[in-house]
């Protein structure tokens, strides 16, 4: 009798058993073969992408380096171009260009950007249409391309109501306002990462809301806002569609002016000699890419150490 | 150099700046109580203490919700009071509308009278930072600032503009919360490396630097371990020397060791169970309510029974 219902009961065990073994090994113990292949395929698939990133970078670099190198001189810098002599022609006015307008932009984004995200974190009521059309429209600006705000800065600020003609500042203000977004975003981000706590604690010593936010909430938030003006004038400085337009004229011997007509940048430089079927200018180009690079370098970097010595002064 | 400082700070006592609310609220105290010692003010029979908080039908609602419905009650003068009852209840709601902290949220609506000193605190030429200068607030959690000790103390006097010798007020500051010989050495390091019990004390620290009349505690304890929760509350008894102190607790035992008032808040429901709200069940001297409460359901809660 026993024997007759016994086997039933084993296979039922045993099925139960190894039922319950599998479920807990496959939460603790190896995974299964497709398992195991999809994690290898997607570890691949995350190995290649970082590596044509990194080899897209470094193909561009090296080719500048070996390109350009034979031009590697002091007359790269502190000469003018020349379309009779280029062997010894240089990048002097688009270095120039490329200072000033970056200034000009550093200096308008800065206190906007910063501006325009207290306004939207501190004080904005987020129930009212209008803040929140502002928001989608910051949002929904970041992701217009250039050469929108080109047009925009020759119908606007090129021509009237600014008219400020071709110059430096026009570039700047062009440029200020394509960034601008980011530089928003990043900072808005940045401030609402600053614990609610800290400004509660604020208010409760009698600080006044203003006080709070210029002597709590922004410095601590100053690490993070400078990121986003870094990322912001890093792509700021590689725009070359919207200066064209803007009147970054290709072709300047004499050092700009902030005000005055007549500039060009690096970008819109490079442009010009690529452009040229001769071997020379074309050197010359690569030349220019090199200079660039060096110059986003420094400025990045001096960016990082302004950014470290905020986040370890206390 | 000491005496200077303590002639300093009571050179601009925190009266005075009550005195400002009630001037600015057009209310002015009639009876003049300061005139009795200072012992029955604290201590005597409570139609006799100096009120500094009087609570007149106060209803605290957000957004249309009830959070804290029709309370009552009298706060007195450097006495220690205890807000007790179960979560929900209302206790934090009822403390942050003392020094005006609920303004913070813009759905927040205090109904009734709240008078301070006399003066209307929620009256329309009433400046909420003003409030806050006279009351200060100690969080549950401590949240000091990412700065650096000293820096996190001077905080409160260099915003206030309180006059004085920076260095001299925040060392008495820090004495006086007991903290200064664990970081005197230490000033200039990062408030974040301190324990959490001594946050907490810094956050106190950082509270009477502005020398406030009321400083209020929202749980200051519920984040430490005991060693430094007795800590705190021996600095409380000290501390009701000189302020007078409200204290929102979960701990019982706490509110019995400490306190020399406590209020007992309980969640009402409506009959559908849809909305629910805080009322206060029983106001009385501490002893009283840890030893023969008045109502049933403050016995209840105290003795474990429900909640």
């Amino acid at each position: 009798m026993a024997t007759d219902e016994k086997p039933p009961r084993t296979a039922r065990t045993r099925l139960a058993v190894a039922g319950a073994r599998s479920s807990t090994e496959s939460v603790f113990g190896a995974r299964g073969r497709g398992d195991r292949l999809g994690n290898r395929f997607f570890l691949a698939f995350l190995l290649l992408g970082m590596a044509m990133a990194i080899t897209g970078l470094a193909a561009m670099i090296i080719w500048a380096i070996i390109e350009g190198s034979p031009r590697l001189s002091m007359d790269l810098i502190t000469n003018g171009p020349s379309t009779l002599a280029p062997e010894t022609a240089g990048y002097r006015p688009a270095i120039l260009g490329s200072i000033y307008v970056i200034g000009g932009v550093i200096a308008l984004i800065v206190p906007l950007g910063v501006g325009a995200a207290v306004y939207l974190e501190e004080f904005a009521d987020k129930t009212r249409w209008w803040n929140r059309l502002i928001e989608l429209n910051i949002q929904n600006l970041a992701g217009v391309p250039s050469i929108v705000f080109g047009i925009l800065g020759l119908a606007f600020i090129v021509r009237s109501p600014l008219s400020l003609g071709a110059v430096p500042a026009a570039g700047a203000v062009t440029i200020a306002l394509l960034v601008l977004p980011t530089v928003i975003i990043a900072a808005r981000e940045a401030i609402r990462a600053v614990p609610p706590s800290i400004r509660e604690g604020s208010l409760a010593l009698g600080a006044t809301q203003w006080q709070t936010i210029y002597r709590q909430v922004l410095p601590a938030a100053m690490s993070g806002i400078l990121t986003g003006v870094i990322l912001a004038v890093a792509r700021a400085i590689g725009e070359a569609a919207p200066l064209l337009l803007v009147g970054a004229v290709t072709f300047v011997t004499s050092d700009p002016s902030f005000f005055g007509p007549g500039f060009t940048t690096l970008p819109t430089q490079i442009f010009d000699w690529a452009r040229r079927p001769q071997e020379e200018f074309q050197v010359l180009a690569a030349a220019g890419v090199l200079i660039m690079l060096a110059l986003v370098l420094v400025m990045n970097s001096f960016a990082v150490w302004l950014r470290n010595r905020f986040e370890q002064k206390w | 150099m000491t005496n200077n400082l303590t002639q300093e700070i009571t050179r601009t006592p925190p009266r005075s700046a009550g005195d400002d609310i009630k001037e600015a609220s057009g209310v002015y105290d009639q009876t003049d109580i300061s005139v009795r010692p200072e012992e029955f003010r604290q201590r005597g029979p409570a139609e006799h203490r100096e009120k500094t908080f009087e609570l007149r039908n106060v209803s605290v609602s957000y957004g249309g919700n009830r959070a804290v419905h029709d309370v009552s009650m009298d706060i007195f003068h450097k006495n220690i009071t205890a807000l007790i009852g179960p979560s929900g209840c209302g206790k934090s709601t009822l403390l942050r509308s003392l020094n005006r902290m609920n303004d913070l949220v813009p759905s927040a609506k205090v109904e009734g009278s709240l008078l301070y000193h006399g003066a209307d605190i929620y009256g329309p030429k009433v400046d909420p930072v003003q409030v806050r200068k006279v009351i200060g607030m100690v969080f549950q959690k401590p949240n000091p600032f990412p700065k650096s000790i000293y820096d996190n103390v001077a905080f409160g006097p260099r915003t206030t503009g309180i006059k004085g010798d920076m260095d001299d007020i925040v060392e008495e500051a820090l004495r006086r919360a007991g903290l200064w010989d664990e970081v005197k050495d230490r000033l200039d390091d990062n408030a974040y490396g301190m324990s959490g019990g001594q946050q907490q004390r810094l956050c106190i620290a950082r509270c009477i630097a502005v020398e406030p009349d009321v400083i209020l505690m929202d749980e200051p304890c519920s984040a430490l371990d005991p060693i430094s929760t007795a800590r705190i509350e021996d600095l409380m008894l000290e501390l009701k020397e000189r302020y007078s102190i409200v204290i929102v607790t979960h701990n019982m035992q706490q509110a019995a060791r400490v306190s020399d008032m406590t209020a007992f808040l309980m969640v009402e429901l409506t009959a559908d169970e849809k909305s629910r709200w805080g009322e206060l069940i029983e106001y009385d001297d501490t002893s009283k309510i840890f030893t023969n409460p008045g109502d049933s359901r403050t016995e209840d809660y105290i003795s474990g029974r429900v909640g």
